[in-house]
């Protein structure tokens, strides 16, 4: 799931050109991320990202944006804004390093190799 | 991170470079927050970007038949079609917002006639069996294009890819059997289907791009794992596959020195009229000013919806904050 698109877009656009949403005297409608169940037991996955003015119609938009075909029986949508993220940069330091940590997985105990239903 | 260009190198930029090349060599994928190069960021988001024009001006040579389908299923098909062409052009809009160009710029810059977009759909659609042509060609080679594209090392735009390629083979099999039953038709409608695909054939060879010899930007894309085969790599697969299906249509493609080269494994096909492609590029298409001329007037057109929209959500939000 990669919820660092919202996080990462913070938009920024050039000075020359008047917006659209500035020229008629409004501001850019918020962006929000959209997450679908595809099914019943399944959680939801991030799917995208669209703009609307508020939650339900962001809401219809993601409905016929990303379910066309079928594809989720359930829709979360979140603003991009309210997310916060873990830092790129900080890969090294933020995520305990494995080095040395094989004793989390099943497969560091041999010992018991052979015995059933263990 | 900012999209402007950085002139002091510090050590953000030593190690960003660093870990960037490290990701790009192990054919791993760049994520919005990660450092990257400022003319890979360019270069994406004008490919990003004029990619989503396309398929938002891609809508209007077919729209304009919606109205004219030969049967009620016909028009049930293309409005999906182009539902999803519109569909396209937005997951792409995310994916370039990402790289920190605003949703309402880009749309700016299209309205303007500042941006770009696929020199294919400034031709008209004139019959019923353009409607085939442009599904069986024009998408086959959006999908030859874009498939590999869904390994782009920009995230972002290999998950919008995925997306894309998924909904586009639908298009290009509704385009093939159109032109299959106007082919198995009567012999006018026959005429019609041909008539569709010699018009189409060399535009849609011009969508893989200049030749590669004249194409300078290709070589820094791919050595960015942005894209993964040369213009020509593509348009000559592309090439390929036509000659194949074209007998199954029953038809024949408009090029006489079609044929498959044993020493380079690459199909060639006659000279294309780069001089004409350039002159669509520059505005000089034959739908050029019209293609645009809708957009604005679709976009001028919307502006009260956007204004209520906006506006109903602004009442909410304030009947919300006195209720609480």
């Amino acid at each position: 799931m990669s919820v660092q698109d919202a996080a990462g877009s913070a938009a920024k656009g050039s000075a020359e050109a008047p917006m659209p949403a500035a020229r008629e005297g409004r501001a850019a409608w918020p962006l929000w991320e959209v997450f679908v169940r595809s099914s019943r037991g399944l959680s939801h996955v991030h799917a995208g990202s669209l703009h609307a003015p508020d939650a339900a119609l962001a809401l219809r938009n993601a409905r016929d944006l990303y379910t066309r075909r079928n594809e989720g029986v359930s829709i979360w949508v979140v603003p991009a804004e309210a997310i916060a993220a873990s830092d790129p940069d900080s890969k090294g330091s933020f995520f305990e390093s494995p080095q040395g940590k094989d004793y989390r997985h099943a497969t560091y105990y041999t010992k018991s190799e052979g015995v059933k239903h263990l | 991170m900012e999209a402007q260009p950085v002139l002091v190198e510090t050590d953000v930029d030593t190690d960003g470079q660093a870990n960037f090349d490290r990701i790009i060599a192990q054919d791993s994928r760049i994520e919005p927050r990660d450092w990257m190069p400022a003319a890979y960021r360019k270069t994406l988001l004008r490919q990003i970007s004029q990619h989503a024009h396309s398929e938002i001006i891609g809508m209007q040579p077919e729209a304009n038949w919606i109205s004219r389908a030969p049967s009620l299923k016909r028009k049930a098909i293309l409005m999906a079609k182009v539902q999803d062409e519109a569909g396209h052009g937005l997951y792409l809009y995310s994916a370039a917002e990402t790289l920190g160009q605003s949703r309402d710029q880009m749309m700016a810059d299209l309205i303007a006639g500042k941006a770009r977009y696929s020199s294919i759909f400034n031709y008209p659609a004139r019959s019923w069996a353009d409607m085939g042509a442009i599904g069986w060609l024009v998408d086959g080679a959006a999908i030859c294009n874009q498939v590999p594209l869904c390994r782009a090392s920009y995230g972002p735009y290999g998950r919008a890819m995925v997306r894309v390629c998924k909904e586009e083979s639908f298009h290009q099999r509704q385009g093939f059997e159109i032109l299959l039953e106007l082919s198995q038709g009567t012999p006018e409608q026959k005429q019609m289907a041909q008539d569709a695909v010699n018009r189409w054939y060399a535009p849609s060879l011009m969508m893989f791009g200049p030749p590669d010899d004249d194409s300078p930007n290709s070589r820094q894309s791919m050595a960015w794992n942005i894209k993964r085969f040369s213009n020509d790599e593509l348009r000559s697969r592309f090439v390929g596959m036509m000659v194949e299906q074209v007998r199954v249509l029953g038809l024949t493609l408009p090029d006489s020195e079609i044929r498959f080269n044993a020493d380079t494994k690459m199909w060639e096909h006659s000279e294309l009229d780069w001089q004409e492609f350039k002159e669509v590029l520059a505005g000089r298409g034959p739908c050029n000013a019209q293609r645009l001329e809708r957009r604005r007037d679709a976009h001028d057109d919307g502006a009260w919806v956007r204004e209520a929209a906006a506006a109903y959500a602004e009442r909410q939000a304030v009947a919300t904050e006195s209720a609480a």
